[in-house]
Protein backbone atom coordinates (compact mmCIF):
# COMPACT_ATOMS: atom_id res chain seq x y z
CA UNK A 1 0.00 0.00 0.00
CA UNK A 2 2.42 2.38 1.04
CA UNK A 3 4.69 1.50 -2.45
CA UNK A 4 1.35 2.19 -4.08
CA UNK A 5 0.81 5.49 -2.72
CA UNK A 6 4.37 6.82 -3.21
CA UNK A 7 3.86 5.81 -6.93
CA UNK A 8 0.44 7.14 -6.96
CA UNK A 9 1.73 10.97 -6.33
CA UNK A 10 5.26 9.85 -8.93
CA UNK A 11 2.82 9.04 -11.82
CA UNK A 12 0.13 11.72 -11.06
CA UNK A 13 3.32 14.70 -11.31
CA UNK A 14 3.48 12.87 -14.95
CA UNK A 15 0.20 13.02 -15.73
CA UNK A 16 -0.08 9.19 -15.49
CA UNK A 17 -2.19 7.07 -13.11
CA UNK A 18 -1.81 3.40 -11.60
CA UNK A 19 -4.50 1.44 -13.77
CA UNK A 20 -3.45 3.15 -16.69
CA UNK A 21 -6.15 6.27 -17.22
CA UNK A 22 -5.48 9.37 -18.31
CA UNK A 23 -5.68 11.95 -15.35
CA UNK A 24 -9.60 13.09 -16.66
CA UNK A 25 -10.83 9.63 -17.35
CA UNK A 26 -13.76 7.90 -15.96
CA UNK A 27 -13.69 4.31 -15.13
CA UNK A 28 -15.00 2.09 -17.21
CA UNK A 29 -17.79 -0.03 -17.09
CA UNK A 30 -19.74 3.63 -16.81
CA UNK A 31 -23.49 1.75 -16.65
CA UNK A 32 -26.50 3.48 -15.03
CA UNK A 33 -29.31 1.56 -14.75
CA UNK A 34 -33.18 2.25 -13.33
CA UNK A 35 -35.76 -0.03 -12.23
CA UNK A 36 -34.04 -2.54 -10.33
CA UNK A 37 -36.24 -2.24 -7.28
CA UNK A 38 -40.40 -3.23 -7.87
CA UNK A 39 -41.05 -1.67 -4.12
CA UNK A 40 -39.36 1.54 -4.64
CA UNK A 41 -41.03 4.71 -6.70
CA UNK A 42 -38.08 4.92 -8.72
CA UNK A 43 -34.57 2.97 -8.85
CA UNK A 44 -31.46 2.79 -9.91
CA UNK A 45 -27.83 1.04 -10.16
CA UNK A 46 -24.95 2.73 -11.02
CA UNK A 47 -21.25 1.34 -11.61
CA UNK A 48 -18.31 3.25 -12.21
CA UNK A 49 -15.49 0.51 -12.98
CA UNK A 50 -15.87 -1.39 -9.68
CA UNK A 51 -17.71 1.31 -7.70
CA UNK A 52 -21.21 0.00 -7.69
CA UNK A 53 -24.31 2.09 -5.46
CA UNK A 54 -28.06 1.36 -5.48
CA UNK A 55 -30.47 4.08 -5.03
CA UNK A 56 -34.10 4.29 -4.24
CA UNK A 57 -37.07 6.99 -4.07
CA UNK A 58 -39.63 6.45 -1.83
CA UNK A 59 -42.32 9.35 -1.19
CA UNK A 60 -45.18 9.74 1.43
CA UNK A 61 -47.64 12.07 2.21
CA UNK A 62 -46.62 14.42 5.13
CA UNK A 63 -47.61 17.95 6.66
CA UNK A 64 -45.46 20.48 5.58
CA UNK A 65 -42.89 22.42 7.42
CA UNK A 66 -44.27 25.68 8.96
CA UNK A 67 -42.16 28.15 7.46
CA UNK A 68 -42.81 26.31 3.75
CA UNK A 69 -46.32 25.46 4.63
CA UNK A 70 -47.15 25.68 0.30
CA UNK A 71 -44.10 23.03 -0.28
CA UNK A 72 -42.98 19.86 -0.20
CA UNK A 73 -39.47 18.25 0.46
CA UNK A 74 -36.60 16.18 -0.22
CA UNK A 75 -34.76 14.12 1.88
CA UNK A 76 -31.01 12.39 1.01
CA UNK A 77 -29.98 9.49 3.02
CA UNK A 78 -26.70 7.78 2.11
CA UNK A 79 -25.77 4.10 3.72
CA UNK A 80 -22.40 3.22 3.69
CA UNK A 81 -22.98 -0.69 4.27
CA UNK A 82 -20.33 -3.37 5.92
CA UNK A 83 -21.22 -5.38 2.71
CA UNK A 84 -19.48 -3.15 0.36
CA UNK A 85 -16.12 -2.60 1.82
CA UNK A 86 -13.79 -3.70 4.48
CA UNK A 87 -13.34 -0.33 5.69
CA UNK A 88 -17.33 -0.28 6.74
CA UNK A 89 -18.84 -1.24 10.04
CA UNK A 90 -22.24 -1.97 10.58
CA UNK A 91 -24.15 0.79 13.03
CA UNK A 92 -25.33 4.45 12.85
CA UNK A 93 -23.87 6.48 9.91
CA UNK A 94 -20.49 7.59 10.25
CA UNK A 95 -18.76 11.29 9.91
CA UNK A 96 -18.34 9.76 5.85
CA UNK A 97 -22.07 8.87 4.85
CA UNK A 98 -23.09 11.75 6.71
CA UNK A 99 -20.96 14.12 4.69
CA UNK A 100 -21.35 12.15 1.52
CA UNK A 101 -25.41 12.31 1.80
CA UNK A 102 -25.83 16.10 2.89
CA UNK A 103 -23.23 17.11 -0.18
CA UNK A 104 -25.42 15.34 -2.16
CA UNK A 105 -28.78 16.46 -1.07
CA UNK A 106 -27.53 20.24 -1.24
CA UNK A 107 -26.43 19.40 -5.49
CA UNK A 108 -30.38 18.81 -5.16
CA UNK A 109 -32.17 20.21 -3.25
CA UNK A 110 -29.93 24.11 -3.67
CA UNK A 111 -30.25 23.56 -7.73
CA UNK A 112 -34.76 23.29 -7.02
CA UNK A 113 -34.07 20.21 -9.09
CA UNK A 114 -37.40 18.93 -7.77
CA UNK A 115 -40.20 21.56 -7.99
CA UNK A 116 -41.59 21.26 -4.29
CA UNK A 117 -44.24 23.65 -4.77
CA UNK A 118 -45.68 20.98 -7.01
CA UNK A 119 -45.69 18.38 -4.49
CA UNK A 120 -47.85 20.49 -2.03
CA UNK A 121 -50.99 19.25 -2.67
CA UNK A 122 -53.20 20.68 0.35
CA UNK A 123 -51.28 23.89 1.70
CA UNK A 124 -50.40 23.88 5.24
CA UNK A 125 -51.72 20.09 5.58
CA UNK A 126 -50.79 17.95 2.90
CA UNK A 127 -47.68 17.21 0.30
CA UNK A 128 -45.20 14.83 -0.92
CA UNK A 129 -41.74 14.22 1.00
CA UNK A 130 -39.44 12.50 -1.44
CA UNK A 131 -36.55 10.15 0.35
CA UNK A 132 -33.98 9.25 -1.59
CA UNK A 133 -31.68 6.12 0.09
CA UNK A 134 -28.28 5.53 -1.73
CA UNK A 135 -26.77 2.16 -0.30
CA UNK A 136 -23.27 1.58 -1.40
CA UNK A 137 -22.33 -2.53 -2.50
CA UNK A 138 -19.08 -1.85 -3.62
CA UNK A 139 -16.68 0.89 -2.89
CA UNK A 140 -13.79 1.15 -4.86
CA UNK A 141 -14.26 4.72 -4.74
CA UNK A 142 -15.49 8.04 -6.10
CA UNK A 143 -18.41 7.87 -4.20
CA UNK A 144 -19.47 11.53 -4.51
CA UNK A 145 -19.78 10.93 -8.20
CA UNK A 146 -21.68 7.57 -8.31
CA UNK A 147 -24.16 8.81 -5.59
CA UNK A 148 -25.34 11.99 -7.22
CA UNK A 149 -25.67 10.05 -10.55
CA UNK A 150 -27.62 7.54 -8.56
CA UNK A 151 -30.32 9.77 -6.79
CA UNK A 152 -30.84 11.65 -10.32
CA UNK A 153 -31.36 8.48 -12.29
CA UNK A 154 -33.67 6.75 -9.51
CA UNK A 155 -35.56 10.40 -9.36
CA UNK A 156 -35.85 10.46 -13.27
CA UNK A 157 -36.88 7.21 -12.98
CA UNK A 158 -39.87 7.44 -9.84
CA UNK A 159 -43.62 7.74 -10.70
CA UNK A 160 -45.75 9.13 -8.07
CA UNK A 161 -48.01 5.72 -5.98
CA UNK A 162 -51.46 5.71 -6.77
CA UNK A 163 -53.60 7.48 -4.42
CA UNK A 164 -57.19 6.19 -3.22
CA UNK A 165 -59.42 9.27 -3.83
CA UNK A 166 -61.75 8.43 -0.95
CA UNK A 167 -59.29 7.53 1.95
CA UNK A 168 -56.95 9.22 0.90
CA UNK A 169 -54.31 6.02 1.39
CA UNK A 170 -51.33 5.28 -0.88
CA UNK A 171 -51.18 2.28 -2.45
CA UNK A 172 -47.29 1.79 -2.81
CA UNK A 173 -48.25 -1.59 -4.79
CA UNK A 174 -49.60 0.56 -7.95
CA UNK A 175 -47.54 3.00 -9.57
CA UNK A 176 -49.59 6.07 -11.45
CA UNK A 177 -47.51 6.93 -14.65
CA UNK A 178 -47.10 10.52 -13.55
CA UNK A 179 -42.75 11.83 -12.94
CA UNK A 180 -41.81 13.63 -10.27
CA UNK A 181 -41.63 17.51 -11.05
CA UNK A 182 -37.55 17.63 -12.05
CA UNK A 183 -36.89 20.41 -13.47
CA UNK A 184 -33.34 20.60 -13.47
CA UNK A 185 -30.85 17.87 -13.73
CA UNK A 186 -27.39 18.70 -11.03
CA UNK A 187 -24.78 16.47 -11.57
CA UNK A 188 -21.74 16.34 -8.93
CA UNK A 189 -18.68 16.27 -10.10
CA UNK A 190 -15.54 15.55 -7.99
CA UNK A 191 -12.02 16.55 -8.65
CA UNK A 192 -8.81 15.65 -6.46
CA UNK A 193 -5.95 17.03 -5.95
CA UNK A 194 -2.70 14.25 -6.07
CA UNK A 195 0.69 15.88 -5.99
CA UNK A 196 -0.40 19.13 -7.51
CA UNK A 197 -2.05 17.65 -10.60
CA UNK A 198 -5.71 17.47 -10.87
CA UNK A 199 -7.42 14.10 -11.68
CA UNK A 200 -11.70 12.69 -11.71
CA UNK A 201 -12.28 9.47 -10.04
CA UNK A 202 -10.04 8.26 -8.08
CA UNK A 203 -9.66 4.96 -6.70
CA UNK A 204 -9.84 4.13 -2.91
CA UNK A 205 -6.25 4.36 -3.36
CA UNK A 206 -5.60 7.21 -4.91
CA UNK A 207 -8.37 8.93 -2.70
CA UNK A 208 -6.06 8.01 0.45
CA UNK A 209 -3.03 9.50 -1.04
CA UNK A 210 -5.00 12.78 -2.35
CA UNK A 211 -4.14 16.35 -0.82
CA UNK A 212 -7.89 17.74 -1.18
CA UNK A 213 -10.77 17.29 -3.04
CA UNK A 214 -13.55 19.47 -4.66
CA UNK A 215 -17.18 18.45 -4.96
CA UNK A 216 -18.83 20.37 -7.36
CA UNK A 217 -22.45 20.19 -8.30
CA UNK A 218 -23.46 22.14 -11.32
CA UNK A 219 -26.80 21.74 -14.03
CA UNK A 220 -26.92 22.19 -17.44
CA UNK A 221 -26.35 25.63 -17.88
CA UNK A 222 -22.92 24.99 -15.62
CA UNK A 223 -24.95 26.69 -12.70
CA UNK A 224 -22.94 25.54 -9.23
CA UNK A 225 -25.76 24.18 -6.98
CA UNK A 226 -23.16 22.88 -3.63
CA UNK A 227 -19.34 22.72 -3.25
CA UNK A 228 -17.45 20.77 -1.01
CA UNK A 229 -13.66 20.92 -0.50
CA UNK A 230 -12.22 17.57 1.50
CA UNK A 231 -9.04 17.07 2.59
CA UNK A 232 -6.33 18.89 4.74
CA UNK A 233 -4.69 19.91 1.81
CA UNK A 234 -5.31 23.80 1.11
CA UNK A 235 -6.50 25.11 -2.53
CA UNK A 236 -5.34 28.43 -4.24
CA UNK A 237 -7.99 30.05 -6.39
CA UNK A 238 -6.47 29.37 -9.26
CA UNK A 239 -6.61 25.68 -8.58
CA UNK A 240 -10.12 26.18 -7.56
CA UNK A 241 -11.13 27.57 -11.09
CA UNK A 242 -9.12 24.85 -12.63
CA UNK A 243 -11.17 22.34 -11.06
CA UNK A 244 -14.61 24.27 -11.91
CA UNK A 245 -13.44 23.91 -15.19
CA UNK A 246 -12.81 20.34 -15.57
CA UNK A 247 -16.08 19.80 -13.51
CA UNK A 248 -17.83 21.80 -16.60
CA UNK A 249 -16.45 19.36 -19.06
CA UNK A 250 -16.68 16.25 -16.99
CA UNK A 251 -20.69 17.25 -16.00
CA UNK A 252 -21.33 16.75 -19.96
CA UNK A 253 -19.79 13.72 -20.61
CA UNK A 254 -21.66 12.45 -17.51
CA UNK A 255 -25.10 13.26 -18.26
CA UNK A 256 -25.21 12.01 -21.86
CA UNK A 257 -23.91 9.00 -19.88
CA UNK A 258 -27.03 9.55 -17.79
CA UNK A 259 -29.86 10.81 -20.94
CA UNK A 260 -27.94 7.79 -22.87
CA UNK A 261 -29.31 5.27 -20.09
CA UNK A 262 -32.15 7.08 -18.82
CA UNK A 263 -34.29 8.33 -21.76
CA UNK B 1 -61.27 -25.45 0.12
CA UNK B 2 -61.61 -21.90 -1.30
CA UNK B 3 -57.91 -21.61 -2.43
CA UNK B 4 -59.13 -23.21 -5.67
CA UNK B 5 -55.58 -22.22 -7.43
CA UNK B 6 -52.63 -20.92 -6.59
CA UNK B 7 -53.07 -16.72 -7.68
CA UNK B 8 -50.06 -16.65 -9.85
CA UNK B 9 -50.65 -19.89 -11.38
CA UNK B 10 -48.17 -21.80 -10.14
CA UNK B 11 -48.54 -25.76 -9.06
CA UNK B 12 -48.67 -26.49 -5.59
CA UNK B 13 -44.53 -27.41 -5.72
CA UNK B 14 -43.31 -24.85 -8.13
CA UNK B 15 -40.85 -22.10 -6.53
CA UNK B 16 -40.62 -18.68 -8.35
CA UNK B 17 -38.50 -18.11 -11.36
CA UNK B 18 -34.70 -18.06 -9.42
CA UNK B 19 -31.92 -16.67 -10.45
CA UNK B 20 -28.27 -16.65 -8.82
CA UNK B 21 -25.01 -15.24 -9.23
CA UNK B 22 -21.39 -15.47 -7.81
CA UNK B 23 -18.93 -12.70 -7.22
CA UNK B 24 -21.16 -9.62 -7.28
CA UNK B 25 -19.40 -7.57 -4.95
CA UNK B 26 -15.49 -7.61 -5.91
CA UNK B 27 -14.75 -6.20 -2.43
CA UNK B 28 -15.93 -9.03 -0.28
CA UNK B 29 -13.59 -12.61 0.04
CA UNK B 30 -16.93 -14.41 -1.52
CA UNK B 31 -20.51 -12.68 -2.41
CA UNK B 32 -23.72 -13.76 -4.51
CA UNK B 33 -26.86 -12.75 -4.98
CA UNK B 34 -30.11 -14.99 -5.40
CA UNK B 35 -33.63 -14.41 -7.12
CA UNK B 36 -36.62 -15.70 -5.87
CA UNK B 37 -39.65 -13.81 -7.68
CA UNK B 38 -39.53 -10.56 -6.81
CA UNK B 39 -37.12 -10.77 -3.73
CA UNK B 40 -33.51 -10.66 -4.06
CA UNK B 41 -30.86 -11.06 -1.62
CA UNK B 42 -27.35 -9.93 -1.60
CA UNK B 43 -24.61 -11.64 0.18
CA UNK B 44 -20.93 -10.39 1.28
CA UNK B 45 -18.37 -12.72 3.46
CA UNK B 46 -15.24 -11.00 4.41
CA UNK B 47 -13.05 -12.83 6.42
CA UNK B 48 -11.65 -14.92 8.11
CA UNK B 49 -10.04 -11.78 9.93
CA UNK B 50 -9.59 -10.59 13.23
CA UNK B 51 -12.37 -9.70 15.70
CA UNK B 52 -13.44 -6.65 17.30
CA UNK B 53 -13.89 -6.14 20.17
CA UNK B 54 -11.93 -8.66 20.89
CA UNK B 55 -13.58 -10.42 24.12
CA UNK B 56 -15.66 -12.14 21.38
CA UNK B 57 -13.00 -14.23 19.59
CA UNK B 58 -12.72 -18.05 20.05
CA UNK B 59 -9.83 -19.62 20.68
CA UNK B 60 -10.81 -22.73 19.65
CA UNK B 61 -12.20 -21.73 16.48
CA UNK B 62 -13.46 -18.82 14.15
CA UNK B 63 -16.97 -16.96 14.78
CA UNK B 64 -19.32 -16.77 12.66
CA UNK B 65 -21.55 -13.50 12.24
CA UNK B 66 -24.30 -12.95 10.46
CA UNK B 67 -26.57 -9.20 9.11
CA UNK B 68 -29.59 -8.66 7.73
CA UNK B 69 -30.83 -5.44 6.28
CA UNK B 70 -33.22 -4.73 4.38
CA UNK B 71 -32.98 -1.78 2.38
CA UNK B 72 -34.85 1.07 3.01
CA UNK B 73 -37.11 1.25 -0.37
CA UNK B 74 -37.13 -2.73 -0.22
CA UNK B 75 -40.82 -2.92 1.41
CA UNK B 76 -43.82 -3.45 -0.49
CA UNK B 77 -45.26 -0.09 2.08
CA UNK B 78 -43.66 2.83 2.98
CA UNK B 79 -39.27 3.36 3.38
CA UNK B 80 -38.60 1.38 6.21
CA UNK B 81 -36.14 3.30 8.70
CA UNK B 82 -32.57 2.72 8.36
CA UNK B 83 -30.87 1.32 11.71
CA UNK B 84 -31.64 -2.58 13.39
CA UNK B 85 -34.52 -3.87 14.37
CA UNK B 86 -35.94 -6.69 16.33
CA UNK B 87 -37.43 -8.37 13.21
CA UNK B 88 -33.84 -8.07 11.46
CA UNK B 89 -31.79 -9.09 14.76
CA UNK B 90 -34.21 -12.06 14.81
CA UNK B 91 -33.46 -12.86 11.42
CA UNK B 92 -29.75 -12.09 11.27
CA UNK B 93 -29.59 -15.13 13.97
CA UNK B 94 -31.47 -17.64 12.66
CA UNK B 95 -29.17 -17.51 9.51
CA UNK B 96 -26.13 -17.67 11.98
CA UNK B 97 -27.65 -20.90 13.49
CA UNK B 98 -28.28 -22.02 9.83
CA UNK B 99 -25.36 -21.62 8.35
CA UNK B 100 -22.92 -22.69 11.57
CA UNK B 101 -23.42 -26.35 10.80
CA UNK B 102 -21.95 -25.94 7.33
CA UNK B 103 -18.99 -24.50 7.79
CA UNK B 104 -15.39 -25.31 9.87
CA UNK B 105 -13.71 -22.74 11.20
CA UNK B 106 -11.68 -24.86 13.46
CA UNK B 107 -8.52 -23.32 11.36
CA UNK B 108 -9.18 -19.95 12.19
CA UNK B 109 -9.49 -19.04 15.62
CA UNK B 110 -9.85 -16.04 17.31
CA UNK B 111 -10.88 -15.14 13.57
CA UNK B 112 -14.23 -13.86 12.74
CA UNK B 113 -16.01 -14.39 9.33
CA UNK B 114 -18.65 -11.54 8.57
CA UNK B 115 -22.16 -12.24 6.54
CA UNK B 116 -23.67 -9.17 5.00
CA UNK B 117 -27.20 -9.52 3.74
CA UNK B 118 -29.12 -6.35 1.97
CA UNK B 119 -32.18 -6.98 0.16
CA UNK B 120 -33.22 -4.17 -2.35
CA UNK B 121 -36.14 -5.15 -3.28
CA UNK B 122 -38.83 -8.17 -1.49
CA UNK B 123 -41.78 -10.21 -1.83
CA UNK B 124 -42.05 -12.95 0.78
CA UNK B 125 -39.07 -15.40 1.74
CA UNK B 126 -36.28 -12.86 2.24
CA UNK B 127 -35.27 -14.97 5.70
CA UNK B 128 -34.74 -18.10 3.10
CA UNK B 129 -33.35 -15.90 -0.07
CA UNK B 130 -30.76 -14.27 2.08
CA UNK B 131 -29.73 -18.11 3.73
CA UNK B 132 -29.72 -19.51 0.30
CA UNK B 133 -27.41 -16.35 -0.94
CA UNK B 134 -25.45 -16.51 1.81
CA UNK B 135 -24.39 -20.13 1.98
CA UNK B 136 -23.08 -19.18 -2.01
CA UNK B 137 -20.66 -16.07 -0.54
CA UNK B 138 -19.48 -19.05 1.98
CA UNK B 139 -18.44 -21.28 -0.81
CA UNK B 140 -17.25 -18.60 -3.25
CA UNK B 141 -14.83 -17.08 -0.22
CA UNK B 142 -13.45 -20.28 0.00
CA UNK B 143 -14.61 -21.29 3.74
CA UNK B 144 -13.92 -24.61 4.66
CA UNK B 145 -17.72 -25.86 4.03
CA UNK B 146 -18.98 -29.61 5.05
CA UNK B 147 -22.29 -29.40 3.43
CA UNK B 148 -24.37 -26.79 1.85
CA UNK B 149 -27.53 -25.33 2.78
CA UNK B 150 -30.71 -24.17 0.60
CA UNK B 151 -33.49 -22.42 2.59
CA UNK B 152 -36.94 -21.80 0.88
CA UNK B 153 -40.61 -21.70 2.37
CA UNK B 154 -43.20 -23.71 2.49
CA UNK B 155 -46.40 -23.55 3.67
CA UNK B 156 -50.42 -23.44 4.04
CA UNK B 157 -52.76 -21.40 1.90
CA UNK B 158 -56.14 -22.81 3.04
CA UNK B 159 -56.40 -26.03 3.13
CA UNK B 160 -53.52 -26.52 0.10
CA UNK B 161 -49.54 -26.99 0.87
CA UNK B 162 -47.99 -25.19 -1.29
CA UNK B 163 -44.05 -24.38 -1.78
CA UNK B 164 -42.56 -20.43 -1.94
CA UNK B 165 -45.46 -18.48 -0.42
CA UNK B 166 -45.45 -14.61 -2.11
CA UNK B 167 -46.70 -11.91 -0.48
CA UNK B 168 -50.45 -12.70 -1.62
CA UNK B 169 -50.35 -16.18 -0.24
CA UNK B 170 -49.44 -15.26 2.79
CA UNK B 171 -51.96 -12.22 3.06
CA UNK B 172 -54.15 -14.14 1.29
CA UNK B 173 -57.71 -12.77 2.97
CA UNK B 174 -56.80 -9.64 1.51
CA UNK B 175 -56.53 -10.49 -2.54
CA UNK B 176 -58.68 -13.81 -2.75
CA UNK B 177 -61.67 -12.80 -1.18
CA UNK B 178 -63.18 -16.36 -1.22
CA UNK B 179 -60.10 -17.31 1.34
CA UNK B 180 -61.03 -14.47 3.36
CA UNK B 181 -60.88 -16.17 6.98
CA UNK B 182 -58.67 -19.11 5.59
CA UNK B 183 -56.02 -20.15 7.30
CA UNK B 184 -52.00 -19.44 6.77
CA UNK B 185 -49.06 -21.07 7.30
CA UNK B 186 -46.00 -20.17 6.88
CA UNK B 187 -42.79 -22.31 7.53
CA UNK B 188 -39.55 -21.36 6.44
CA UNK B 189 -36.98 -24.12 6.13
CA UNK B 190 -33.15 -24.60 5.37
CA UNK B 191 -31.90 -28.28 4.50
CA UNK B 192 -28.17 -29.22 4.27
CA UNK B 193 -28.23 -31.11 0.86
CA UNK B 194 -26.09 -34.22 1.62
CA UNK B 195 -27.63 -34.96 5.59
CA UNK B 196 -31.20 -33.81 4.63
CA UNK B 197 -31.09 -31.79 8.31
CA UNK B 198 -32.89 -29.10 9.00
CA UNK B 199 -30.85 -26.17 10.01
CA UNK B 200 -33.91 -23.41 9.95
CA UNK B 201 -37.36 -24.29 11.03
CA UNK B 202 -39.84 -21.61 11.73
CA UNK B 203 -43.83 -21.25 11.56
CA UNK B 204 -46.55 -18.89 12.38
CA UNK B 205 -49.65 -19.06 11.39
CA UNK B 206 -51.96 -22.33 12.05
CA UNK B 207 -50.95 -25.69 11.30
CA UNK B 208 -52.08 -29.52 12.49
CA UNK B 209 -48.62 -31.88 13.24
CA UNK B 210 -49.94 -34.40 9.83
CA UNK B 211 -49.69 -30.82 7.83
CA UNK B 212 -46.10 -30.25 9.06
CA UNK B 213 -45.06 -33.34 8.42
CA UNK B 214 -46.05 -32.79 4.41
CA UNK B 215 -44.89 -29.59 4.77
CA UNK B 216 -41.16 -30.78 5.01
CA UNK B 217 -41.72 -33.79 2.78
CA UNK B 218 -42.60 -30.42 0.31
CA UNK B 219 -39.56 -28.72 1.63
CA UNK B 220 -37.13 -31.47 0.51
CA UNK B 221 -38.24 -31.58 -2.67
CA UNK B 222 -38.22 -27.33 -2.38
CA UNK B 223 -34.62 -26.93 -1.28
CA UNK B 224 -33.18 -29.41 -3.53
CA UNK B 225 -34.47 -26.97 -6.59
CA UNK B 226 -32.73 -24.23 -4.60
CA UNK B 227 -29.76 -26.14 -4.69
CA UNK B 228 -29.61 -27.20 -8.34
CA UNK B 229 -29.42 -23.13 -9.02
CA UNK B 230 -26.85 -22.43 -5.91
CA UNK B 231 -24.74 -25.10 -7.78
CA UNK B 232 -25.16 -23.54 -11.21
CA UNK B 233 -23.84 -20.69 -10.42
CA UNK B 234 -21.13 -21.46 -8.49
CA UNK B 235 -20.33 -23.36 -11.00
CA UNK B 236 -20.58 -21.05 -13.61
CA UNK B 237 -18.72 -18.75 -11.54
CA UNK B 238 -15.68 -21.36 -11.90
CA UNK B 239 -16.05 -22.47 -15.06
CA UNK B 240 -15.44 -18.26 -16.53
CA UNK B 241 -12.76 -17.62 -14.79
Amino acid sequence: MIVNQETIKTLAAQGKRLDGRGLHDYRQPLVIETGISWTAEGSSRVQIGETIVLAGVKLSLEKPYPDTADQGGIMINVELTPLSSPEYEPGPPGIKAIELARVTDRGIREAKALDLKKLCITPGEKAWFVIIDIITLNDAGNLFDAASLAALAALRSAKFPYVDPKTNVIDYKKKTDVSLPLVKEPIAITISKVNGSLLVDPTVEEEKVAESRLTVALDNKNILSALQKGGEGPLNAEEVGAMVDLAFEKAKTLREVLHKHVP
Amino acid sequence: MTYKSRLDGRKDNDLRPMEAKVGVIPNAEGSAWFKIGNTWAIAAVYGPREIFPRFLANPQKGVLRCYYTMMPFSGSGERIRPGTSRRAQEIAMVMKESLAPLVDLSAFPNSVVDVFVELPQTDAGTRCAAISAAAMALAHAGIPMKDMVSAVAVGRVDDRLVADLDYREEHIGEFNPDSHDAPVADTPIAMLHASKQLTLLQMDGELSKEMLLKLLKLGEEATEKVYQVQVNALKENYSSE
